[in-house]
């Protein structure tokens, strides 16, 4: 740390890019979606889309989504870095694997979470193979189903490595001494763990949590691959609105955007308030 | 105990690798077969014969995330000085505008940047979306900088001046080995988020700009489920390269923060 200085100079580049890739971007949306830019202002837009059924359906969808998403991966990933931070045979190669997910486009785990979970997908043909089922309608719908089981899926299989190596990295931090000390005033070791492990890496799990949250809520490639079509998770129904041949579905299309903006946004704010 | 759960947990994260795969070396793998009735390397050899658009993608994609990290690089490793060396008014607040926009989804961002690329003249081009894709990739490599400067000894810097360095020398030779590890693991992981997008691409490249998670989806709805197995392969392969390169040097914690999305 060299103390007070002004480093702006340094930060101007790359403040200035942001300011016209991602506020520019957010601000031209803004205006699209009250008509600006076409000539006057209106809220017809936004009347349309918050007065629509469709609308309020697929929202509800997509926080569906990232409500169990979040849920399971930050129960999961708990579990996973609790199992992984003991020594045991084949824990160094367990956490080189357990790190693949991460460099895998989501593209990429759609299209194998689709292959693998389909009704006549991977699992479907072991359960054939095994005789568990006599044929693809045999197998249940966990892939474009009514309650998103495999978009929720794809998450959780990409998202638990995401948390469990945020709270492994939190864990090496805090080192075995609070626990120890808990165990030593004699608390069990599950207790040791409840009282006082978790509430050391709660900041962590909620920041890692909101990451997670917000891109299950907004990510695009994954429910259009994997979900079903009506009603679609809300990036899908607002790019179906930016691609309609009508350009009068245009300014909807932002203001669904905006929509999507608006609930990360603050979501960060209760994730990342009061932040050091 | 722990072997078997550990067991069981690896099988689960790699088990939807296991069809993507077989289909890369199937022909005709039909329900209800478990395991392909033929086995070959067909689908690689049509992948690459010259009619295919997959070496066609596989140089636009590499090329795109070279420029995206590079450009990413360039402007980051001095954002990142900035916030990891100095305290200053407002720094909490250049720090929220930086890294936002890893969580904003990029479908709220992108949008928007349409229209401004549109008049621009940048929208359908390989220089509009490696541009856009300095979106996701930007503050991942501000994010890891400020972390290794933070760490960072500035005063060799005034030793090196006082012996009568110049300040270009001084970067070259005082600064940049120091933070050499650093701006690898930056660039490898700005090369790999821009690797992975699709609807920035999607959205700004207008179909034109054809990278290869596009493709690997344009492939599989096609029912070319030999041609996106070959395709997801590939996509995998960077990925893979790039954590065996950098497994030595991270705890997790630089990692975690970008993953790919």
């Amino acid at each position: 740390m060299i103390g007070r200085g002004h480093p702006w100079l340094s930060l101007a580049p790359a403040l200035g890019v942001t300011a016209v890739l991602f506020g520019g971007g957010l601000v031209l949306g803004l205006m699209g979606s009250f008509g600006m830019g076409r000539g006057g202002f209106t809220f017809d837009a936004w009347s349309a889309v918050l007065s629509e059924g469709r609308v309020w359906r697929s929202l509800g969808l997509s926080l569906w989504i990232a409500f169990a998403s979040t849920a399971l991966a930050c129960v999961i990933g708990l579990g996973a870095a609790l199992l992984l931070r003991r020594r045991f045979p084949g824990q160094g190669l367990a956490r080189l694997l357990f790190q693949i997910n991460l460099t895998i486009p989501h593209a990429v785990g759609a299209l194998g979470i689709l292959w693998l979970l389909s009704q006549s997908g991977f699992l479907a043909r072991l359960s054939a193979g095994t005789g568990l089922i006599d044929g693809p309608a045999g197998f249940p719908a966990l892939t474009q189903d009514r309650y998103a089981i495999g978009i929720i899926a794809h998450y959780v299989w990409k998202e638990v490595p995401f948390i469990g190596l945020i709270l492994l990295a939190n864990m090496q931090s805090l080192g075995d001494d609070p626990e120890a000390a808990a165990r030593s005033l004699g608390a069990s070791p599950f207790a040791a763990m409840r009282l006082v492990l978790l509430p050391l890496l709660r900041p962590a799990l909620i920041r890692a949590g909101a990451i997670v949250f917000a891109f299950s809520f907004g990510a695009w490639e994954v429910p259009v691959l994997l979900g079903q079509s009506a009603p679609t998770a809300l990036p899908v129904l607002a790019w179906q609105r930016f691609t309609d041949p009508d350009l009068a579905a245009r300014p909807e299309a932002m203001a669904l955007a905006m929509l999507i903006a608006l609930v990360s946004a603050l979501l960060i704010r209760a994730a990342f308030a009061g932040r050091s | 105990m722990r072997t078997a759960l550990g067991l069981v947990l690896i099988a689960a994260l790699m088990a939807p690798l296991v069809p993507l795969a077989l289909w890369s070396v199937a022909r005709g793998w039909f329900f209800p077969q478990i395991l392909p009735a033929t086995w070959t390397l067909e689908p690689w050899m049509r992948a690459f014969a010259p009619r295919s658009d997959i070496p066609g993608a596989l140089l636009t994609t590499t090329l795109i995330a070279l420029a995206a990290a590079g450009l990413a690089l360039a402007l980051g490793i001095p954002a990142g000085r900035a916030l990891g060396l100095y305290r200053f008014r407002g720094k909490a607040l250049v720090e929220l505008a930086l890294l936002a926009p890893v969580i904003v989804p990029g479908i709220a961002v992108g949008l928007g940047v349409h229209g401004v690329f549109l008049r621009l003249g940048l929208t359908n081009s390989a220089l509009g979306v490696v541009l856009v894709h300095l979106v996701p990739t930007l503050p991942y490599v501000i994010f890891v900088m400020s972390g290794v400067f933070a760490n960072y000894d500035a005063e060799a810097e005034a030793q090196a001046r006082s012996l009568g360095a110049r300040p270009l020398q001084v970067l070259w030779h005082v600064m940049l080995p120091a933070i050499a590890p650093g701006v690898m693991v930056a660039g490898l992981f700005a090369f790999l988020v821009s690797w992975s997008q699709y609807i920035l691409t999607l959205t700004i490249g207008g179909g034109r700009v054809v990278t290869l998670p596009l493709l690997l989806y344009a492939q599989a709805g096609a029912g070319r489920n030999d041609q996106a197995g070959v395709l997801a392969m590939l996509s995998l392969a960077p990925g893979l390269v790039i954590l065996a390169l950098v497994a030595r040097q991270l705890s997790g914690r630089g990692m975690t923060f970008g993953g790919t999305r």
